[in-house]
């Protein structure tokens, strides 16, 4: 069989090399075409990939199993439902990281386009590995290439962030290879199939949760570890936050779902009321702290947090409804996330400045980017016609069956969200125009920005309006994750729609 | 003349020193030819080294020496590098003026001591060993003697090095006292529990400690390692280190494995602190020599925790960690050796400045050599790293393993410190470009092992999984 899911890995790491040897000079373009062509043959991978997938199959896909470390470590990876929607997000959303370094990467192009492909491989590799070890060479393996691209390409303080953001996650993540050792030496494997099976003791369960709660919870970032989150985003190039908000993320919400809650359900059950509140409280403060951002980047950093926090919140319910909702919302934050970080990216690169109280009255003389603004505003918003708002809703659906008050308090980070985003939109949007902007530089949405933009607001209303694709995906393999775990289920929304 | 057989790479070397000082002698300015005579006699001991077959250990010269799978591997492995040390650093030995005929046949003194070292099974035979190798590099540490901070390691690693052999030789008179033997087989069949033993036992274990520069016993390192030359510092920071640590590894699980629980204590006190104090101590650092040196530090607490396991696959991951260790240091001093501008060479931190605009090569080998360094995965030092806690977390010792990784995370901020100032900072002067062949082929050789090891791990396991110590 041909080895589908490794040539995904391979063929970015494959692409870099390839830069490597091409001369890089000012003017060169042939740098973005190769890396585009790269990205793009990665992404119509992706979707054969999608297409032949079968969503009728519980089990694990495409798998390849190969000797790494005899005796030991098996090279192993293979998708189902759940982590085919992340590499289809990865492969997605990387070429138009790539689309976007044309305004604004103007040094080092070379390495910034190595640097995004080999990224591209290692975030592939997180949502394909199916043994423990694996997971973590290419969970860690990211710092590198994410540290140069906040450190190199970033802002003012740079340095800092770059080192908040390599020490945070590290501190985390060994934590969690304490724990991927002592899986080994508890079960004797690291194989996340076999694990499955066998289960992990209960008297284990709870440490190793803790330790691999530890890692996740500062990659998602859940209060209060999530400060790294911030800074990072605000001092990263627009390609570098929109990769981090849109997958990076998205990692941990993937590790919560495989491995914290498949692997210890226990204690993850044990563990809700921890998750419940850590949720909770990033769902209410970081929307109050959003609210008073004057720097819209890191408003929509702090509202990536909100939204996060309904991610764990969903997994954590253990019902078909709360873990679909969950992915629903990891998937459409994905689009909307990069798709805000990008509308940032668009008027920074005109006025140098990311500051809410420099823009007013854009709609004046930028009518195309007002209007895509307003889409992806009421998509972070989660109004009903875009994706926002079937995750959320499935995920408050799900926790009101556990708990009304988590809930209820959970709706009012809703009300809390549009607060922050619609208010964001009238100052830079509405209103008059400031004298301060130079009407020269503000040009409307160039070619390239208005694909990009125009296509994630499509896909942003295609599935608020039509999400089966999504939704299809992934019940099956759903299904079975719930019902192995020995919790009982309810019927899951797809057939209530029936 | 069976015996003999055996330690025919120690012979040649010896004979060959002494041929090389006599060449030295009536020949006039003939230090060129015996620099590259050495690296030949050295490729050539390698050779016949790799040719001994051995089924079982062979005890030889009434019990005193011993080759086993062991012995000889890490020969190897001493030889090979010593190999490289000498053909990355000839340039940096040519234009310092230290290429007198004494400076390699001092190496050579000092690896054939370490060989002897190695294969000993009887104290006498091993303190020769030990201070043949402790002699030579003394000399070579004070080697630039115009320079005042060469004089003053040389000294201070003399006087420190003295004080821990005369520790060393009372553990050894202790052991002997109480055991009425020298030899290894024998100290540990004549066992019995009396504190005599255990106390001759914690002064060779502070001996040995001060050789691999481990906590508290490292205060020679960062001096030693910044004033040395930088060709005898890559010597400081690999040959002693590997030779010291299979001793340890043979004292300890061999004369002293009855005393088990008495020195696991030690072993995990000394790892421990070797860890913290070379993560914590690193940070302040301005000079790119000591910072190696208190990242050694750390590193050896890495390699002995593998050591308090027990166990055969506690000893292989330190083996294995060596080894990798090695090759990353090898990597490291490389480009050190390539910050040369006009015949100057440069070692401060600062000195890297914005080194990846003029030379984006040296500048990613750098990145890759500091991340692994730094234990970050996919490059070799995670998996160093990773065979190591493999082993402690097997034996349940998850205290030692979180501190170790914490120590980690510490030491991660020197080295993105240092990744830092090459990668985002102002960049400088440009530094010269043309390198000699031999360093260009170690960094090269070096820096993509470090790269490429993920791809086939099992090749280094397949050789250590024949070593069994126990």
């Amino acid at each position: 069989m041909f080895p589908i899911l490794s040539s995904l890995i391979i063929l970015p790491l494959i692409g870099s090399l390839f830069l490597i040897f091409i001369r890089s000079s000012e003017k060169n373009t042939s740098l973005k075409y190769v890396a585009l062509f790269i990205t793009f043959a990665n992404f119509f991978l992706s979707i054969y990939l999608w297409k032949i997938f079968d969503p009728s199959i519980s089990t694990f896909q495409f798998v390849e199993n190969r000797i790494w470390i005899e005796g030991f470590i098996n090279y192993k990876v293979g998708i189902d439902g759940i982590s085919i929607l992340f590499v289809i997000l990865t492969t997605f959303i990387t070429p138009i990281c790539v689309i976007s370094v044309n305004s604004t990467i103007t040094y080092r192009l070379k390495e910034f386009l190595i640097a995004i492909l080999i990224m591209e491989t290692l975030m592939i590799g997180v949502f394909c590995s199916l043994d423990l070890v694996i997971f973590y060479l290419f969970f860690e393996g990211g710092l590198i290439p994410m540290f140069l691209i906040i450190g190199i390409w970033g802002g003012n303080r740079r340095v800092y962030s770059a080192f908040k953001f390599f020490l945070f996650t590290l501190v985390g993540s060994v934590l969690m290879l304490v724990a991927i050792i002592a899986i080994y030496w508890i079960s004797g494997t690291t194989d996340v199939e076999k694990l499955y099976e066998l289960g992990i003791q209960e008297e284990y369960q709870k440490l190793l949760w803790l330790a691999f709660f530890s890692s996740f919870a500062v990659k998602t970032p859940m209060w209060p570890v999530h400060t790294w989150l911030p800074d990072a985003h605000v001092e990263a190039p627009t390609a570098g936050s929109v990769l981090l908000a849109a997958i990076l993320l998205k990692m941990a919400g993937y590790g919560f779902i495989r491995f914290s809650v498949g692997l210890f359900p226990l204690a993850s059950i044990y563990f809700v009321p921890l998750v419940y509140s850590l949720s909770l409280i990033a769902i209410i403060y970081t929307s109050l702290v959003a609210l008073m951002q004057e720097d819209m980047k890191k408003l929509i950093a702090y509202s990536s947090v909100a939204h996060m926090g309904f991610v764990t919140l969903g997994i954590f319910t253990f019902t078909q409804q709360g873990i679909e909702g969950s992915i629903f919302q990891m998937i459409s934050h994905g689009l909307i996330s990069a798709a805000l970080f990008l509308s940032v990216g668009v008027v920074y690169d005109r006025l140098k400045t990311r500051q809410i109280k420099d823009f007013s009255g854009l709609v004046n003389i930028m009518p195309k980017y007002a209007i895509v603004m307003m889409i992806f505003t009421l998509g972070a918003l989660g109004l009903p016609g875009t994706s926002g708002f079937i995750g959320e809703f499935l995920v408050l659906m799900g926790t009101f069956k556990k708990s009304i008050i988590t809930a209820a308090i959970a709706s009012v980070g809703v009300i809390l969200g549009a607060a922050y985003m619609l208010w964001l939109y009238k100052r830079i949007v509405f209103g008059n125009l400031l004298k301060t902007i130079d009407v020269k530089k503000m040009l409307d949405l160039n070619k390239y920005e208005t694909v990009i933009l125009s296509s994630l607001a499509i896909l942003i209303i295609v599935f608020g309006f039509y999400p089966e694709p999504l939704i299809k995906t992934y019940a099956t393999s759903i299904d079975n994750f719930i019902n192995t775990l020995n919790i009982p289920t309810e019927l899951s929304l797809t057939e209530k729609i029936k | 003349m069976n015996n003999l057989y055996f330690i025919i790479p120690e012979l040649f070397i010896s004979l060959s020193v002494m041929a090389l000082l006599v060449l030295g002698v009536f020949k006039n300015n003939s230090s060129k030819i015996i620099f590259y005579f050495s690296c030949l006699i050295i490729l050539v001991s390698l050779a016949i080294n790799l040719n001994i077959n051995i089924a079982q250990t062979i005890f030889l010269f009434n019990n005193s020496y011993l080759v086993d799978q062991l012995s000889l591997f890490i020969k190897s492995i001493i030889m090979i590098s010593a190999f490289f040390v000498m053909l990355c650093s000839y340039n940096y030995v040519r234009i310092n003026n230290i290429l007198k005929i004494e400076y390699p046949i001092l190496i050579l003194c000092s690896l054939l001591g370490m060989l002897v070292m190695i294969s000993s099974n009887d104290l006498i035979v091993f303190y020769i060993g030990l201070e043949l190798q402790s002699l030579a590099l003394y000399v070579l540490a004070s080697f630039n003697r115009d320079n005042i901070l060469s004089s003053e390691s040389g000294l201070k690693y003399f006087v420190l090095s003295a004080l821990s052999s005369g520790l060393l030789l009372y553990g050894c008179s202790l052991i002997y006292g109480f055991s009425n033997s020298t030899n290894f087989n024998e100290i540990s069949q004549n066992f019995n529990f009396e504190y005599g033993v255990i106390f001759g036992m914690v002064f060779v274990i502070v001996g040995l400690a001060f050789k691999i520069s481990a906590v508290p016993f490292h205060m020679w390192a960062p001096d030693v390692y910044q004033g040395s030359p930088t060709s005898v510092t890559v010597l400081f920071a690999i040959l002693p280190k590997i030779a010291a640590l299979t001793v340890f590894i043979k004292f300890l699980y061999g004369p002293f494995i009855n005393l088990f629980e008495e020195w696991q204590a030690i072993i995990i006190f000394l790892s421990i602190a070797s860890m913290i104090l070379g993560a914590v101590a690193a940070i302040g650092q301005k000079n790119l020599k000591r910072l190696i040196a208190y990242s050694s530090i750390s590193h050896m607490g890495y390699a002995l925790a593998g050591l308090t396991t027990g166990t055969n696959q506690g000893i292989q991951s330190s083996i294995i960690y060596l080894i990798i260790y090695l090759i990353m240091n090898l990597a490291f001093f490389s480009c050190l050796f390539m910050l040369k501008r006009k015949d100057k060479f440069y070692e401060n931190i600062e000195d890297l400045s914005g080194l990846s605009k003029k030379h984006p090569i040296l500048a990613l080998s750098f990145l890759i050599i500091l991340f692994s360094l730094a234990g970050i995965p996919p490059l070799a030092g995670f998996f160093a790293k990773f065979y190591i806690f493999m082993a402690v977390i097997q034996k349940e010792m998850y205290f030692l393993a979180i501190i170790g990784l914490l120590a980690t995370v510490i030491a991660a901020f020197y080295y993105l410190r240092v990744i830092k100032i090459i990668y985002f900072d102002p960049e400088q002067e440009k530094f010269d470009t043309s390198m000699s062949l031999g360093l260009k082929l170690t960094l090269i050789l070096s820096t993509s092992a470090i790269l490429m090891y993920f791809l086939n791990p099992n090749f280094l396991n397949k050789y250590i999984t024949n070593i069994l110590v126990i």
